[in-house]
Parts: structure tokens; C-alpha cells; sequence
């Protein structure tokens, strides 16, 4: 094992029968690298998490979040992001049977879903301000604005990432490179959703209640 | 029009200090020597072709070194600035505001520029050939890591001479650190170079972990790791989960910098102390992570240049890895002072003093390795052995400081700064020297002056206690940090100026360095062995310096020192282990990428720092657009032919 991912420690150029074995050690290397790189998300999620509840009582006389937060939208995003996910293992499963169209299919329903999720969260951040919360009104505001715009900002680069990927699958199929980058971005969008359950629970269900 | 230029350019830059205007005209000099050297010479491909593209470790490796050793100088500059104007009462060498910037510039450049790139140089020397690897796991993030880092460090050090330097300490605690208190753009400068080369260690960390987890020769079980692989691990774990926490506090400060937000501020419900927290919760972890891979080096010299195989191997990983754990529990005994109560205080005190007993553990383990070994006075080993009872006095300090009630009394005073440089100018700056003298025959194929070598390590120690010695005690007499001045009535004038003579012994310490450098350039003796120590790992098994793949075929390492085991056994008369038949090898491409994506953050972080979105938003138009680029470039890779290897192989007189 160990063996020959020593001999293949760069990215795969050929595709030959030859190398084959080693590209799937190669790839397997980058899968737990962005496993590993997954952890170092987690800490962020999780400095960014306890910041907000260190701050989340801090109004300093402006709104509470209880006061502004309009949870039909907030439970209309989390369904929508829950359903990309399930798209995009839907992405993943179409891909394990070589289907290459149901595999850039799925992904372009997944890109979709995130793109609402996204619009839905800036209209939502867009009525706030109007509403007089802005990151400047107060500590907690600040905080609020940090940890669900950090979420955010992940999820429209995972929608630039996956648009990337669709268009390398046309270019080159499903090989094990191209392969290998559906299952990181899915991992990735997988994360980002539990993110979300996490957001979802502490800053808004708390929130309300 | 001229006049709105003049005004621009007064702030734009440093103005009105003689030190300064001196430092431009170095710079610029400098700059129009490099350009005209690599003009006339006409070696402008060969730095593109062979440096700033590379993703061979073993560069990547030599840049990461000579890029720590300007900013040892620099770091080096500022501090005997600082003893110059502490070394008489009343002085006036400094004015109070810059002195703040050289104190924050020196502490920033010592632990983030100097310490970690050197360490990082070390690990990118060594790890890959320590444990029979052709490469790092990831060679074109490893380019990356170096030149975000590069490119990081130079934007904190432009604040020298562009906008003005940060001046709110190394941490830089809030409020100080937020516009209220310090609206000019050193703080930006201070934030934006942390964070840029903060990513790329974060990046290194991730490789590491990843490289020693996966790349291992066969038969090197984790348990018969060298003990320098060892400590790298433990470093590169503590570097993932403690980085990102400095990414997030960093983040947090610029926006409350630049949106107006409230997370540290005094006004709109923010809390200050929240930063400090979060600040040391990185921050502690991050002196452990220079200080481990620096244990794991004195392992292997010890063992070597006593002849004797490592005392006490797997309490040796049991020590590093709980000093990993622990590090991460400890970080409120920076702020004992806080009031955060008494049980806290208790638990984070017992804590630290937890971390004493596996350090302990390894002195003791260094100590029997000794032991009735045939010990070699070599420059590595001189070092090694100057660290033992320099970092015990400097451990013990600390125990004293973790108490919390005294620390009361010592908080911020000198006996901290003593305390503090002490385990990291004699654990840290000791066990990088050491390393960078035991592998440089194997990184530069020649071995550097024993006689010079000699004359800088004793005048680094003599030095080293002269200088901090006496600051314990100027600490216990009352004297705070960074006071920029006292009066004649302290009474502090003798050990102060006494303290002043030992930096500028450390000082000509490091010029001795510097001339053993050139000296053994000039007269290069050359390492034709391979292994000029008598080593035990898989390093010395190559030649000097290592070919480009390292490893023509992979080595078989079924035991501990596997390079001693197999000497041994050809000198009683065994037969050399079978070397499997050569094969293509399979290697990266160099890539112009990392360098490029460097650069433009750079472009973004200065426009982010002087808040010109013309500057920023294209910077950061150019790191996307360069991500993408790599992203679609799939022809990455080649092949090295047999027949080459061969040739490489002969060249090297290891014939195969």
C-alpha cells in the first residue's frame, strides 16, 4: 500500500492500464487529505459557534434576534439544503453506476437548490438590515452575521466548485480523478448541510424559543 | 495635484525618522542589486525554472531556511534596538511609539516568521527522506504553503516602511488593536500577513499529517518511526486543530476593523477578553508546535552522536503526543490576571503543570541515551547538549509562573520575558540550530566549519544567560514589559545594561554563523559519504545531496534506525539487502501556479489593509481565477526513465 502510493505522489496525466493501480492509491492520498482538511473546518465552525454564544445575549439595547428572525424562510432554506444534499448522493450513486448524465444531472439540481438557498439567505440577511440589524447594530448581531454569512460564503464556493467539476466531466468522463472530485465536493456538501443542522438548532430554533 | 500627491505619499509612507530613511535606501539598494545580479548573469529563468516553481521538497525546503534566516536577522535587528535603549536609564535612542512597533515586529517575526518557516524548512528536508518517501503527500500545496507564507511575510514587513508598522503588541489585544485606539494601517498590515501565511501553514500541517500517515517506506510501522517523524506528527496534529482558531480570531478582528462590528470592542456588547481567549487558545498550542519538532531533533542527535539507540522510544511518543493533548487545556494561565475565579485559574494552573512531567520524561530519556555512550562533541551535539540545562531552567520558571497566585506578582514583568525566551531562544532557536547543523551535509552535499561552529555556540550561550539572567531579576525587582524607559532612581541600570551585552553576544554569535556559512562555501568540504556522522535513519542511506526522486528504490525498514541496523549488519559480514529492480518513477510537475496565487494575495491583502477595493477585489478575482486554473489543469505528472535514474545513480558512485 504504502509502496505504491510512494510511487505515484503527483496528480494522474495518463490513464493507461498501467498506472492505473497507483492513481487509485494517489486519489485515495487526496480523500483523506480533505478529510483531514474537513477537521480544520470543524474548528472554524466550532470557534465561530462558541463566539456566538459567548456574544448571543450581547443586543446592547438594539433588536434581539428573536424579535426579527422570520422563520418561515429560515425553515424553507433548510429544507432546500437538506434536499441538495440528498441530490447530490443522488449525484454520487449515478456516478457509481457510470452514468455520466444522471451524474451531471444531479449535480446541476444540487447547484440549483444551493442557489436558492443562497438567495433566500441574502434576502433574509437584506430584510434584517432594512430592519435595523446590521453587523454594526450590536455584539450579537455581529456574531449572527459572521457565523451564518462564514456558512454562506462555503456553500457559493462549493456552487463555483461544482459548476468546475461539471464542466471537467465533460471534458474527460468519469475517470478516477474526476471521480475522486465528485466525492470531495459532495463530502464537502454533506458538511456544509450538518453545518447548517447546527446553525439552524443554535441560532435559530434558540433563538425563538 | 502636487500637493495632493505630496499628501499622499507623507502617509502613504514612513516619514521623520532617520533609522527609517536608512532602511529605505538598504531596501532599495538591495532590490536594484538583485535585479541587476539576475539580470547580468542572466539567471532570470533559473530563478523561475529551478526555484519559484519548484515543488521538490528539498528546495522548497532550502527557501523556507533562507527565508527564516533574513527574518532571524531582522527579528535579531529589532531586539538589540530594543536592548540598545534599555541599556541606560532615560535614553532617548528610541522614541515610546516606535519602540511599541519594534517590540510587536519583533515578536511576530521571531514566532510566526523566523520559528515556523524554519521549522516547516526542516520538516520539508528532512520528513520525506527520513521515512523513505519520494516526496511530500501533496507537492503542489507544499509550493503553495511556502509562498503564501513568503509572500505573507513580506506584507507584514512592508508596514516597516509603507503605512507604518503595528504597534499593539505581538498578539495585539483588543481594544488597543480596534480602530478606536489604533486606526492607522499597521494593524492591517499585522492582520492580513498572519493570516495569508496562517493558510499556508494550516496547508503544511495537513500535508505532514497526511505524508507521515500514508507514505511510509514499507515496513516502517508507526511504532518504528524516527523520533523526529515522531515529533513532526505531533506538531502537524496540533497544527490543525489550533490554526484555524487563529484564522477565525484574526478574521474577527478585521471585521471589526473594517465592517464596524462589536466582537471586541468596548462599546455595542463586545468583549475584549473574548479575543484574548480565543488569541491564546491558538497561541498556546502554537509554542508547543515549534517546540516538538524541535524535542524530536535532539532525539536524533543524541542517539547519534552518542552511538546508542534512543532511550525510552515509546515514552519518548507517549511524552509528545500528551504534551500535543495538553497543550490545548492550558491556555488561561496567560491571563491569570483576568479574574476569570479561583476554580479556573486552579484547573488551568494544574494543567500546566501537568505538561512539566512528560517534558521531564524526556530530559531523562535524552540523559540515559547518554549514558555510557561514546559521545562525539560535534557542533549538533553542542547544541544539544547547551539546550538541556538552558530549557530545565526555563521549564522550571515556568512551573513557577503557572502557580497562579504568584503569578500575580509575576505577570508581565521581566521574569516572563526571561522565562519565555529562555525555552524558546534555548529550546526553540538551540533545537532548530542543532537540526540545521546535523542535516546541512545532507541537504548541501558539504559539511560547514567545526571551528567557527564552535566560536558561534559558545558565544550564543554565554550570551544567551547573560543577556536573560539578569532579567529574571530585574522581573522580581519590578521592572515591567515593554516600558520603553526607567529612571536612574529604579536602580535597574546595572542588570539592564549588563542584559544589553549579552544580545549583542548573541548578536556577534549569529554573525559567526554567518561567516561559517560563507566560510565553508569558500572552501567547500565536501560530504562524499553520504552519511558523515555515522547516522542511524534513512536519510543517511543516500547520497549528498539527495537526487531529485530520493529513493532510487524503495527501502525495506523492518526495525528501528534501519541505516544503523543494516551497517551493522554488512560489517559483520552479511550480505546487503536485495534492492527490488528500477522503475519508472513517477513525479510532479513544477507549477508557476503557487506563486502566481501568492503574489495576488498579496495584491489583495495590501489593498484590504489600505482599504482600496480597486486593488482588493481583483487580488482576490486572481487567487479564484488561478484556483480554477489549477483545478482544469490535468497534465500535471512525468515520468523519470529508467536510464536516467541509472545515470544519476553512477554519477552519485552508488552504482546499482
Amino acid at each position: 500500500m504504502a509502496n505504491s502510493v510512494n510511487r505515484a505522489i503527483a496528480e494522474p496525466a495518463r490513464h493507461d492500464e498501467h498506472h492505473h493501480e497507483e492513481h487509485h492509491d494517489l486519489e485515495g492520498l487526496r480523500m483523506m487529505g480533505f478529510w483531514i482538511f474537513l477537521i480544520t473546518d470543524c474548528i472554524l465552525f466550532g470557534t465561530l459557534f462558541a463566539t456566538y454564544v459567548v456574544l448571543s445575549g450581547s443586543y446592547a439595547g438594539g433588536p434581539a434576534g428573536a424579535e426579527l428572525f422570520e422563520m418561515p424562510g429560515i425553515i424553507a432554506e433548510t429544507f432546500i439544503l437538506l434536499t441538495s444534499s440528498f441530490t447530490s448522493g443522488l449525484a454520487v450513486l449515478s456516478m457509481n453506476r457510470g452514468d455520466r448524465k444522471g451524474l451531471i444531472g444531479w449535480l446541476i439540481v444540487t447547484v440549483l437548490l444551493g442557489a436558492a438557498f443562497i438567495t433566500l439567505e441574502v434576502t433574509e440577511f437584506m430584510t434584517l438590515v432594512h430592519e435595523g440589524a446590521s453587523i454594526s447594530t450590536s455584539a450579537f448581531w455581529s456574531a449572527f452575521y459572521t457565523l451564518v454569512g462564514t456558512h454562506g460564503l462555503h456553500v457559493s464556493i462549493g456552487l463555483v466548485w461544482m459548476i468546475a467539476i461539471m464542466i471537467q466531466l465533460g471534458r474527460h468522463g468519469i475517470n478516477s480523478v474526476t471521480r475522486r472530485k465528485v466525492n470531495i465536493v459532495s463530502l464537502y456538501w454533506h458538511f456544509l448541510d450538518v453545518v447548517w443542522i447546527f446553525v439552524f438548532t443554535i441560532v435559530y430554533m434558540m433563538g425563538v424559543m | 495635484m502636487l500637493d495632493k500627491i505630496k499628501e499622499f505619499a507623507s502617509e502613504f509612507f514612513v516619514t521623520g525618522d532617520p533609522l527609517i530613511y536608512g532602511a529605505d535606501v538598504s531596501i532599495g539598494l538591495t532590490l536594484i542589486a538583485v535585479v541587476t545580479a539576475l539580470t547580468y548573469f542572466k539567471k532570470w529563468t533559473w530563478l523561475w525554472r529551478d526555484w519559484l516553481t519548484t515543488v521538490d521538497h528539498k528546495k522548497i525546503g532550502i527557501m523556507y531556511v533562507i527565508a527564516s534566516l533574513l527574518m532571524l536577522f531582522r527579528g535579531g535587528v529589532d531586539a538589540l534596538l530594543m536592548r540598545t535603549q534599555l541599556a541606560i536609564p532615560d535614553a532617548e535612542f528610541l522614541s515610546p511609539e516606535h519602540y511599541n512597533q519594534i517590540f510587536t515586529t519583533h515578536g511576530v517575526i521571531m514566532i510566526l516568521f523566523m520559528a515556523m518557516p524554519l521549522m516547516f524548512g526542516l520538516f520539508n528536508l528532512v520528513i520525506p527522506l527520513q521515512i523513505g518517501a519520494r516526496d511530500v503527500a501533496f507537492p503542489f500545496l507544499n509550493s503553495l504553503s511556502f509562498w503564501l507564507f513568503f509572500f505573507g511575510a513580506m506584507l507584514f514587513n512592508v508596514s516597516f516602511v509603507i503605512g507604518g508598522s503595528p504597534d499593539a503588541g505581538w498578539l495585539a489585544y483588543p481594544p488597543l488593536s480596534e480602530m478606536s485606539h489604533s486606526p492607522g494601517v499597521g494593524q492591517d498590515f499585522y492582520i492580513w500577513g498572519i493570516q495569508i501565511s496562517g493558510i499556508g501553514s494550516l496547508m503544511t500541517g495537513i500535508n505532514f499529517v497526511v505524508t507521515i500517515l500514508k507514505m511510509r517506506t514499507p515496513g516502517m510501522k508507526l511504532m518504528k518511526m524516527p523520533m523526529f517523524t515522531w515529533s513532526v506528527l505531533s506538531s502537524s496534529l496540533t497544527i490543525l486543530l489550533a490554526f484555524p482558531i487563529l484564522t477565525v480570531t484574526l478574521a474577527l478582528l478585521f471585521i471589526d476593523r473594517y465592517f464596524g462590528a462589536h466582537f471586541f470592542t468596548l462599546d455595542g456588547g463586545g468583549n475584549p477578553m473574548m479575543y484574548i481567549n480565543l488569541i491564546w487558545m491558538w497561541g498556546h498550542p502554537e509554542v508547543y508546535i515549534i517546540v516538538l519538532p524541535a524535542f524530536g531533533i535532539f532525539s536524533e542527535i543524541v542517539a547519534t552522536f552518542s552511538k546508542k539507540r534512543l532511550f525510552g522510544y515509546k515514552s519518548m511518543v507517549f511524552a509528545l503526543m500528551s504534551i500535543s493533548l495538553f497543550s490545548f487545556f492550558t491556555w488561561a494561565h496567560h491571563f491569570f490576571t483576568m479574574g476569570s475565579g479561583a476554580n479556573v485559574n486552579i484547573f488551568f494552573a494544574i494543567t500546566t503543570m501537568i505538561i512539566a512531567i512528560p517534558t521531564g520524561v524526556k530530559v531523562f530519556n535524552w540523559l540515559f541515551t547518554m549514558f555510557r555512550g561514546r559521545i562525539s562533541f560535534k557542533t549538533p551535539m553542542l547544541w544539544t547538549i547547551g539546550f538541556i540545562p538552558c530549557f530545565i531552567v526555563g521549564g522550571m520558571t515556568g512551573v513557577l509562573l503557572s502557580v497562579a497566585p504568584a503569578d500575580f506578582q509575576f505577570h508581565n514583568s521581566y521574569f516572563l520575558i526571561a522565562h519565555f525566551h529562555q525555552v524558546i531562544i534555548g529550546g526553540v532557536a538551540f533545537g532548530f540550530f542543532a537540526g540545521l547543523y546535523y542535516w546541512w551535509p545532507k541537504v548541501f552535499g558539504f559539511k560547514l566549519n567545526e571551528k567557527i561552529g564552535k566560536w558561534a555556540f559558545w558565544t550564543w550561550n554565554i550570551g544567551f544567560y547573560v543577556c536573560f539572567m539578569p532579567q529574571y531579576v530585574l522581573g522580581l525587582m519590578g521592572m515591567t514589559r515593554r516600558v520603553s524607559s526607567y529612571g536612574w532612581d529604579k536602580g535597574w541600570y546595572e542588570l539592564n545594561l549588563t542584559s544589553t551585552i549579552g544580545g549583542f553576544l548573541m548578536g556577534i554569535g549569529f554573525l559567526f554563523q554567518v561567516w561559517q556559512i560563507l566560510h565553508s562555501i569558500k572552501f567547500m568540504e565536501k560530504d562524499t559519504t553520504g552519511d558523515p556522522w555515522g547516522g542511524r535513519t534513512l536519510e543517511w542511506s543516500i547520497p549528498s545531496p539527495a537526487p531529485v526522486y530520493n529513493f532510487a528504490t524503495l527501502p525495506q525498514a523492518d526495525e528501528k534506525d534501519p541505516w544503523w541496523e543494516e551497517k551493522r549488519r554488512l560489517a559483520e559480514g552479511g550480505a546487503p539487502k536485495p534492492q527490488s529492480k528500477l522503475e519508472p518513477i513517477h513525479m510532479p510537475k513544477n507549477s508557476g501556479v503557487p506563486f502566481i496565487m501568492s503574489a495576488f494575495w498579496f495584491v489583495a491583502g495590501f489593498g484590504l489593509v489600505f482599504d482600496w477595493l480597486w486593488m482588493a477585489i481583483p487580488g482576490l478575482i486572481g487567487v479564484g481565477a488561478c484556483m480554477l486554473y489549477h483545478s482544469f489543469n490535468y497534465n500535471t505528472d512525468y515520468y523519470i526513465p529508467v536510464d536516467e535514474i541509472k545515470r544519476t545513480e553512477a554519477a552519485a558512485r552508488r552504482v546499482i
